[in-house]
Parts: C-alpha cells; structure tokens; sequence
C-alpha cells in the first residue's frame, strides 16, 4: 500500500522538522552564540580537525553552522548529559556548554563543576578554572565522572532500535491474517528470507533457527545504521570501537554459551594429531575462539565504517581546499564528481559489512554447535 | 647480547612500517583470491554463488588482519 509508505516519510520529514525547531530555539536562546568570533573550515588543519571531530561521538546533535548576518550560528539539538560523580548523579542538557569543546565553560551543577574538553566531561576540583594534564595527558586537578550521556550515537542507537522494533513488529503483526505482506513489508521480506536462507541455514546447520534472530537484529542494526551513516546527519555510529567491540561481545556471548562438547573437545585435546602437539594447538585454538575472532568482527566493521567517513569528506573538502588550483567551478566539480563515486561504494560497503558481520557471527556460532561425526 | 641488539634495531623501525608490510601481504592474498575466485568461476560457472560466498569469507579475514595490523600499530 501507498499509504505505509507516505507515513513512514511522514514521521521522518516530522522527525527532522521537530529537531530544527528545537534547533532553532537553541541558536537564539545561546548568549554566547554572539561572542564567537567567525571561523569557517578553510584551511587543511581546520578540515583535519573537522574530519577527526566527526569521527568521534558527540555530547550534541550538531547538524551545521551557518554565518548569516556576521555571527556564527550552530544549528543542532541538544541531548541530555547523564553524570555520575563524586556528588552522585547530576544531568543537564548539553546546550549548557554551548558548544565549548575547550574545557572553558563551567557547567555548576548539585556543588559539582563540569567541563568539556575535547569530547570528554571533566569534573573540576575546588578552585580550578579548566582542566589541565600532565605530560600522560591525565588531568591534574580534574576528575572523569561516570559518563552515561546519551550522546549523538546513543541516539542513534536508540532512533534506529525504535524504527528497527516498529518496521518489524508490523511485519510479524501482518503473518497473523495473511501469507503475503503489504506495504513496506514488502522490501523487508525478501531480506529477511535472505538472512535466513543464505547466512544461518548454510553457516550453522540445523540448529539454525535458536540464531536467527540474533543474527536478523545485528544484520539490520548494522546495515541501517551503516546507511544512516551515509546521510549529512552525521551519524557515526558503526564506527565507533564502543559499539562494534559490544557487538563482537555479544557474538562471543553466543557462542561460548551455545558451544558443546565436541567443539570443547577439538579445543583442548585436539584428536588425531601428535600428544606432543595438542597443548600447542589448544593455546591457538583457545586464543582464536577467546580474543582473535571476536577482536577481528570488532576491528574490520570499526575500521571499515570509519575508513569510509574520511575519504567522502576528504573528498567532499576538496571543494573548499583546491579552490586557489582550479577555481571555484572546478574544484566543486571534482570534488562533487568524486565524492558522489565513493558514495556509491560505500552504499555497497555498508551492505557488505553488515553482510560479513552477519556471515562470520553465523560461521563462529556454527563452528560451536557443530556435532561430530559418529563413529 | 644478540637480543638487546634485536631490540634496539626493532625500536627504531617504526611500527607503521610493519603494518605497512603486513597490508601488502594482505594486498599479494587478496590478488590471490580473487585470482582464484574467478579461476573457479570460468571453470565451473554453476558454482558462482558458493565460490563468491567463500571468496567473500576468506577476503573479510584476511581484511580483517591488515585492519588489525594498521589499528595496532598506529
């Protein structure tokens, strides 16, 4: 049906239009918008330092910055500040560092002092002014709290958790009055069956169906969260270590908890090779299954998604980097001409990560419930 | 004696430089896969879908090494 659709561009166009308005709010009601002096991304350290800003998650939704009328505006939503620190718990809203990343504007908080400097909440002792480090790079006379903000990517997590929880609630609802889905149903179908009938049939067997759902959940959460990636949100949220190494935790979980008695068996005491060698071997073997495979599923996605963000928006600043080169036209045009070439990859690699996560989780679940032959 | 001299000639070699040469191995496996992939293809075009789906595992592996190699030793 036409109308599922309509509604769900619906909520996404209402979505986004109620955190502009929020935004808006925000840019007028900031006092210190005003004192910031103009300072457009122009030269190649700015863009280095954009670049590295974005790949890092965020306590603000920042979406861009506009200087209209010679100020600066920061267009964006704030999100809540979750704290746990030597006062217990405190939580704000994250407007109230307006915008500072320089560890300058002091947050006063249930008697607590908070700063933030470069993405990381410090908590200030009595007297300080801004954190300062020593040569470790450990703050001297400021604490980390427990951070549990949701930041850009909790967000993320969450928006995507709660679309992922409706798209398929309703396509499970739809199975209950007839065979044949309608609507959105339709292009989720056709991937659903794929998950099952090429990445959990033929990886773990025919215990395939006890898995099926953890690895449907992380193929979707991955692939759409790699494609929201590809969006001007700036989402980055397959590309941070946090959320990759939970994900490969999880994979790890799985598989131990499911394995049996054979897999432990070819673990320690491998059969049919040489006594002398199967200690060796079990050190091998007991450090691929404990640290190298869940390490390699967390590293490749991280690095995968990561590599991608950088290139586009290396390429996408060569629009504003080679302007002296090849004029305006012509930088603007190669870079456009470039970026949208390496965009399209990236909808390809977006797929195929969420595909080779999927498919090495259901390999590595398989080698773990495999029965032995019977002899 | 010889050990303290391995030391004090790996620690003047760069760690980029070995994740350099572990992701040209990694570069020589990947040419060797595909080789082989499309090798297998030609010759037995019926089994496209089972050769892509190794080719693809065994390519997410050995990615997998040289993003290690260049995370470690960054």
């Amino acid at each position: 049906m036409k109308e599922t659709e309509l509604r769900i561009i619906t909520t996404l166009v209402f979505t986004f239009f109620l955190s502009f308005v929020a935004s808006a709010e925000v840019s007028i009601n900031d006092p210190h918008a005003e004192n910031q002096e103009i300072n457009p991304v122009n030269t190649a350290e700015e863009v280095k330092e954009y670049i590295q800003h974005h790949v890092k998650d965020t306590h603000d939704f920042h979406l861009f910055t506009h200087f209209s009328d010679g100020k600066e505006h920061h267009v964006g939503f704030p999100l809540p500040v979750i704290l746990w620190g030597e006062y217990g718990l405190t939580t704000f809203m994250s407007s109230e560092f307006h915008h500072d990343d320089s560890g300058h504007v002091i947050v006063e908080k249930n008697g607590s002092r908070f700063v933030k400097n470069h993405g990381v909440i410090y908590e200030l002792k009595n007297g300080a002014e801004t954190v300062e480090f020593d040569a470790d790079h450990h703050p001297i006379n400021a604490s980390k709290p427990f951070d549990w903000s949701i930041t850009k990517s909790t967000f993320g997590i969450l928006l995507i958790g709660l679309l992922m929880l409706w798209m398929f609630g309703k396509l499970a609802r739809q199975y209950k009055n007839n065979a044949v889905p309608t609507g959105f149903g339709r292009i989720l179908e056709p991937l659903v069956i794929y998950v099952r009938d090429e990445i959990a049939k033929p990886n773990i067997g025919p215990k395939y169906r006890k898995f099926t759902g953890y690895l449907m959940t992380v193929f979707f959460f991955v692939w759409i969260l790699n494609l929201v990636g590809l969006t001007p949100f700036g989402f980055n949220v397959t590309g941070q270590l946090a959320v990759t190494a939970a994900l490969a935790i999880l994979t790890l979980i799985i598989y131990l908890f499911s394995s049996n008695k054979h897999f432990w068996s070819h673990q320690l005491w491998m059969p049919g090779v040489p006594y002398l060698i199967r200690p060796l071997l079990a050190i091998i073997e007991l450090a691929g299954t404990l640290l190298i495979k869940p390490f390699a599923l967390m590293v490749r996605l991280f690095a995968n998604i990561t590599a991608g963000h950088i290139v586009v928006m290396s390429l996408i600043s060569i629009g504003i980097l080679m302007q002296k080169d090849m004029t305006a036209f012509g930088s603007t045009t190669l870079s456009l001409v470039l970026a949208m070439f390496i965009t399209v990859i990236e909808v390809l690699v977006a797929f195929l990560q969420a595909y080779i996560f999927t498919m090495l989780s259901a390999l590595f679940i398989g080698m773990a419930v495999e029965e032995g032959e019977h002899h | 004696m010889s050990l303290a001299i391995l030391q004090e000639a790996t620690s003047l070699v760069p760690n980029l430089v070995g994740a350099g040469l572990i992701v040209i191995g990694a570069g020589i496996g990947l040419g060797q896969i595909g080789r082989g992939a499309m090798e297998g293809i030609a010759r037995q075009p019926e089994a496209t879908n089972k050769i892509q789906t190794a080719m693809i595992i065994i390519a997410a592996l050995l990615e997998g090494l040289a993003f290690a190699a260049i995370f470690l030793g960054k």
